[in-house]
């Protein structure tokens, strides 16, 4: 039984895991990652790589509205700014893979920065309003720059080459998908236990406070838009590979609302809400697809599944803000309590 | 460039016509938001679900127009204040931004509702206004933009004179500009929410039932909020005279690049120009300008 935090030097606080036995689970989260290709079948398999890339995504928005307190409705522009740019210089090019996605990252990260500029001005859900308009610029981008992204048709991007190997199949993408995903997550969850990301937390908290402590608001914004993009241009340069083809109508505003919805039922402000938002927020319109399919609907059901799922979706938004504002990362939390106390009760 | 006067003079008209529908959206959106502070971007599938609850009435059930139309807009009354009793209400006292999020949600329940009842498919409304083409001057307009601007321009200025003489327009303004004085002046505040949002459904309704007979209904007719949030946030989301000047404005420019620059321009116009704004007056050009302390 544990009572209250038992630390005894700011770098146990610090520290990404704070005992030994979540350590031991880590690494069993790990094995079960490495084994479950070998297990899965296809259709599970596609399903791991989209929650892979989704995290990658939730994960940035989150540290964007979650940690520094800046609505953002612009996600899905900034992968679409990733998506082209990978498509682009995958199909001209033909530049290696890591690269491309290197690349995309960079170019979604100045596109975040475009847009974050309004931010240093404009505050709240003025902001928010305003990054909407990033999705119709980037749309229009897409759609009219047509010698470049192949305009309304779109692109089709040859499958990436990984040190020789032809990553066309679910479960080769896996072994790419995963590593990155682990990669980012861990560097979300270090980047709040540095400068920067401390600086992120006060500006959420209170941002003229912030700016009273001596942290200078525009930098640290712009910053903010900056780490976050360059996540949704990694995620987007993932889609690109992953669905091997994109267009203009790739990236609309509801899938913005998305990764929002994501961060929200997940847990602003903390990296597991982001998975779990992430695993959430993908997996429930596969669990609706198979509840339709028991109910006795006949042919009607896939008339019935697409609005039942829309439906779904705004009611997880709204019942998550009113009974659990803190996510399911906040359920997590008192699950662990749970055990930490047993056979006590909270 | 030889322009064409009369040409560029009638879809200036038949911009001001959809502006005016606009800034009648954007005055329920302003309502909503003096009142109780909640930016609803669900106000374009609000206005949707008025649209298609006037279809139900006149062309499911076969009600005539005198009784469709008032059955339609007191449902939506009702719809209003179920909205807000059951998902504003708890929001009280929760960030501005977590509100924003609900509202979000409420426009995709909307919209899936919809798709539910009546499908996603395009439908007509019944035609219920003249047909014969309005003149003006040597200019020729729409009859249904024309009638739908007026529609707009007397509901608006009802709604102006309700806000000034009415008792429950005087505690909406009291609520908007103070609400612990408006309670502690004997103002029952939560029945100014339910009020405040039972109007702007009421005016959403009105909209929608213009708009769909204008374009036709669909479930994608929430696309029309967009540029209402564009026209709001444009005039200052607080400001009624705002959302006036705003929606004509975006109206306008909506028409002439639709028409000189090919329709998929029209966002792209409007948001732009809305980044613009936003850095020169981030408070839009009428909006109260909120000074923060420590």
């Amino acid at each position: 039984m544990r009572i209250g935090s038992a630390k005894q030097s700011y770098l146990a606080d610090q520290a990404l895991f704070d005992s030994t036995p979540q350590r031991a689970w880590f690494g069993v989260l790990l094995l079960a990652l490495v084994a479950f290709p070998f297990m899965a079948n296809e259709y599970w398999l596609y399903l791991a790589c989209l929650v892979g890339l989704n995290i990658v995504s939730t994960t940035g928005l989150n540290l964007l509205t979650g940690y520094t307190g800046l609505v953002s409705l612009g996600q899905a522009a900034f992968m679409g700014l990733g998506a082209y740019t990978v498509a682009i210089l995958q199909v001209r090019y033909g530049s290696p893979f890591l690269l491309n996605l290197l690349a995309g990252g960079i170019v979604a990260m100045l596109g975040g920065i475009l847009v974050g500029l309004p931010s240093l001005r404009v505050k709240g859900l003025y902001l928010a309003i305003a990054t909407i308009a990033a999705g119709f610029m980037t749309h229009f981008l897409f759609a009219h720059w047509a010698g470049i992204t192949g305009g309304n048709g779109g692109m089709t991007v040859p499958p990436a080459r990984l040190f020789g190997a032809e990553l066309d199949t679910s479960f080769r993408l896996y072994w790419v998908i995963a590593p990155i995903m682990i990669l980012m997550v861990f560097g979300a969850a270090n980047l709040f236990r540095t400068r920067i990301g401390r600086a992120f937390i006060a500006i959420r908290d209170r941002d003229i406070s912030a700016a009273v402590l001596g942290i200078p608001l525009m930098p640290y914004k712009l910053m903010s838009f900056a780490i976050s993009s360059f996540y949704a241009g990694v995620a987007g340069g993932l889609f690109a590979y992953f669905f091997r083809v994109v267009t203009p109508e790739s990236f609309p505003l509801l899938m913005s609302i998305f990764f929002l919805a994501a961060v929200i039922v997940g847990g602003m402000g903390t990296i597991s809400g982001s998975i779990f938002g992430a695993i959430f927020m993908t997996l429930v319109p596969e669990l609706l697809k198979l509840i339709v399919g028991w109910l006795p609907l006949g042919d009607n059901a896939t008339l019935v599944l697409s609005p039942v799922r829309t439906i779904v979706f705004g009611s997880m938004i709204v019942l998550f803000l009113i009974f659990e504002p803190h996510g399911l990362a906040e359920i997590w939390r008192r699950i662990r309590r749970l055990f930490h106390l047993w056979p006590f009760r909270t | 460039m030889n322009v064409d006067w009369l040409f560029f003079f009638e879809i200036s008209l038949a911009g001001l016509g959809t502006g005016g529908l606009y800034a009648l959206t954007g005055l329920a959106f302003v309502i909503i938001y003096k009142a109780t502070r909640v930016v609803n971007l669900a106000i374009g599938d609000m206005l949707m679900i008025g649209a298609y609850l006037f279809f139900a009435f006149s062309a499911g059930m076969g009600l005539p127009l005198w009784i469709a139309i008032p059955a339609a807009l007191l449902s939506m009354g009702a719809i209003g204040a179920l909205v807000e009793r059951t998902i504003i209400r708890p929001m009280l006292g929760e960030s501005p931004i977590s509100s924003f999020m609900v509202t979000v949600g409420l426009s995709s329940i909307l919209v899936g509702l919809v798709e539910l009842i009546w499908t996603a498919d395009q439908r007509r409304l019944p035609d219920f206004m003249p047909t014969k083409p309005i003149q003006i001057g040597e200019a020729f307009l729409a009859p249904k933009t024309f009638y739908g601007f007026w529609v707009a321009v007397v509901l608006i200025v009802i709604v102006l004179l309700v806000f000034r003489f009415w008792r429950g327009g005087v505690a909406l303004r009291a609520t908007a500009s103070d609400q612990g004085a408006a309670y502690s002046m004997g103002i029952n505040v939560p029945r100014v929410f339910s009020l405040s949002w039972s109007l702007a459904a009421v005016i959403a309704g009105v909209a929608g039932i213009v708009v769909g007979a204008i374009g036709g209904i669909s479930s994608s007719m929430g696309i029309f909020g967009l540029s209402v949030l564009v026209v709001v946030i444009f005039g200052g989301l607080d400001s009624v005279l705002g959302a006036l000047v705003g929606g004509l404005l975006i109206g306008l420019i909506e028409a002439w690049t639709g028409t000189y620059l090919g329709g998929e321009y029209k966002l792209l116009a409007t948001f732009s120009l809305l980044v613009l704004i936003l850095l020169i007056r981030p408070y839009g050009l009428f909006g109260t300008h909120d000074i923060e302390r420590l």
